[in-house]
């Protein structure tokens, strides 16, 4: 997958996934010793079971656009924000993605507990491709934004994770990117924090930046996306507007919260 | 053939983009090595001499006779070993160890094994403090020809830099590496002339020449310690004593060969299995 860095035209094509798989091979047992490896392959049972976390998947995402991704725990949202990111790369199919991304899986993952948080502000820019020099410029607009003027020499360890979730939402929003990625993680922050991501969310949007959203909160789905997915089982389920999709997810939890419910009854 | 150099046009940069988390991280490693310890970076220094203390104390009645200037001659090799030893050790769990990141982000993996090799040699660069205190005290002249130490340290990083790709990538695989390679430099560190020097071992002829066993050539010429180490003594302290088999000069070439093989092994290693690290982190 390429990244370029020249930014992408409105209405011009960001993500376009074809046809895409994610396969993985899950041992039996874990095999990560070579004695084991060995005597598993001299006895033939090296056997993988395999598992789609994701197949034949189709989406195009087009510039600008707000997009949730909604679904049960362990239904591939985390998976296709991987492979979009190139963390992953399809087993089979393609994945093609213009401009820059910002992931904000897990805010603040790539902090050392060890440094202080102004270190980290600018290994995690370096991690996202800007270099020093405009990292130094941009420090103080990072500082403001997280409103943490008073704990920027204290080691990451020593932060709490709402502290580390502003930290990390600041970095990587520091620029316009052309692709942000939100994992349920504005879940971490106080109220007013929320908001204040929520409004530069809105933000972004307005300059045109692309969302991928993920949560299972519904207010904020239904305040930032206008088109949603819904995977189930590595598939999709139903892709379009997210007042239908989220309607029809809803309903079908629902479901299967009554027949859950039903059956323990009986 | 356009193809070949659009990929490495586009390898390049991505390189350079990344430069910047690279020095960043080296500077990270360096700075969190000796954070609140007291005397911080002159441990860089202390460490080397002090081992080359003791060393010079157990060994000395064993090789000191047939080696000239024994403390110097100790120091060269040792610092070079530990180099090496530290740098593979650590690059080894580099990949691994940026877990939480690649997890998460797109990076290019080998920058973490990168930044792992190059902060070792940084903190080699400033042992080398150690190497010009034993070169005082013992009264070994500076020459112009000690600037030549480079090239094998060059070449050592290098070689170094291949080697750690090469580890870093099977330990995603299988952990039991790290458990090995101890092993393996242990052997390595005895297997290279660090502290006794190969002629203690072969006869001085009629002709006032040494004769090599085949063992001690297999060694001269196998040994990529042995080749760097003995060029760095070479152009440090003039030890030629130990160049009989072949002159600096092979010794060089012979160095830039396996540090050039180690690095394409390396880092064909590493590219066909970089995708699947994930699968195993």
């Amino acid at each position: 997958m390429e990244q370029t860095a020249n930014r992408p035209k409105r209405a011009e094509t960001v993500i376009r996934i074809r046809n895409a798989s994610v396969r993985f091979n899950i041992a039996g047992e874990k095999v990560d010793n070579l004695k084991e490896y060995f005597v598993k392959l001299v006895k033939r049972e090296l056997r993988f079971k395999e598992f789609y976390a994701l197949r034949d998947v189709n989406l195009t995402i087009k510039k600008g656009e707000s997009w949730a991704l909604i679904g049960s725990n362990g239904a591939g949202k985390s998976t296709l924000l991987k492979l979009i990111c190139g963390i992953l790369t399809p087993y089979k199919g393609s994945v093609q993605v213009t401009g820059s991304i910002a992931p904000l899986i897990e805010l603040g993952a790539g902090f050392d507990p060890n440094l202080t948080a102004k270190e980290n502000i600018f290994i995690n820019g370096a991690v996202l491709g800007h270099n020093r020099k405009f990292m130094r410029e941009q420090y103080e607009k990072i500082v403001d934004f997280a409103e943490l003027w008073d704990f920027m020499d204290l080691p990451i360890k020593n932060y709490s994770s709402g502290m580390r979730a502003r930290l990390g939402f600041a970095i990587a929003t520091v620029v316009d990117p052309d692709i942000l990625i939100v994992d349920e993680v504005l879940a971490v922050g106080d109220a007013a924090f929320q908001k204040k991501c929520r409004a530069r969310i809105r933000e972004l949007l307005d300059h045109g930046t692309t969302l991928l959203f993920v949560s299972h909160s519904k207010a904020p789905v239904m305040e930032l996306c206008e088109h949603a997915v819904w995977l189930d089982h590595g598939e999709i389920k139903k892709i379009g507007a997210t007042k239908h999709v989220y309607w029809a997810y809803e309903h079908e939890q629902e479901e299967s919260a009554v027949s859950i419910g039903a059956r323990q009854r009986s | 053939m356009k193809k070949i150099w659009n990929r490495i046009k586009g390898w390049l940069m991505r390189f350079f983009r990344y430069w910047d988390l690279l020095v960043l991280l080296v500077q990270r490693d360096i700075k969190l090595k000796y954070r609140r310890s007291f005397l911080g970076y002159l441990w860089s220094i202390l460490t080397p001499l002090l081992s080359m203390a003791v060393m010079a104390i157990v060994f000395s009645k064993m090789f000191k006779r047939s080696i000239t200037n024994y403390p110097l001659y100790l120091i060269c090799g040792n610092i070079l070993f530990s180099f090496m030893r530290d740098s593979t050790n650590q690059a080894l769990n580099s990949v691994i160890g940026s877990s939480a990141l690649l997890k998460k982000t797109y990076v290019p993996k080998y920058i973490f094994t990168l930044s792992k090799v190059t902060s070792c040699m940084v903190n080699f660069v400033l042992s080398l403090g150690a190497l010009i205190i034993v070169m005082i005290a013992t009264g070994e002249p500076f020459r112009w020809m000690n600037l030549m130490a480079i090239i094998p340290i060059v070449e050592l990083y290098v070689f170094c830099v291949g080697l750690g790709l090469f580890l870093a990538a099977i330990t995603v695989f299988f952990r039991d590496v790290k458990n090995i390679w101890s092993v393996v430099t242990l052997a390595w560190m005895y297997l290279t002339p660090i502290f006794y020097s190969l002629e203690s071992f072969s006869e001085k002829g009629a002709n006032g020449k040494y004769t090599v066993s085949t063992l001690g050539i297999l060694e001269r010429r196998l040994n990529p310690m042995y080749m760097y180490i003995q060029q760095f003594r070479y152009f440090i302290m003039q030890y030629h004593i130990d160049l009989v088999e072949a002159p600096w000069d092979v010794l060089m070439w012979r160095g830039a060969l396996c540090a050039g093989l180690m690095l394409i092994v390396g880092l064909l290693t590493f590219n066909a299995t970089k995708n699947k690290f994930i699968l195993y982190i």
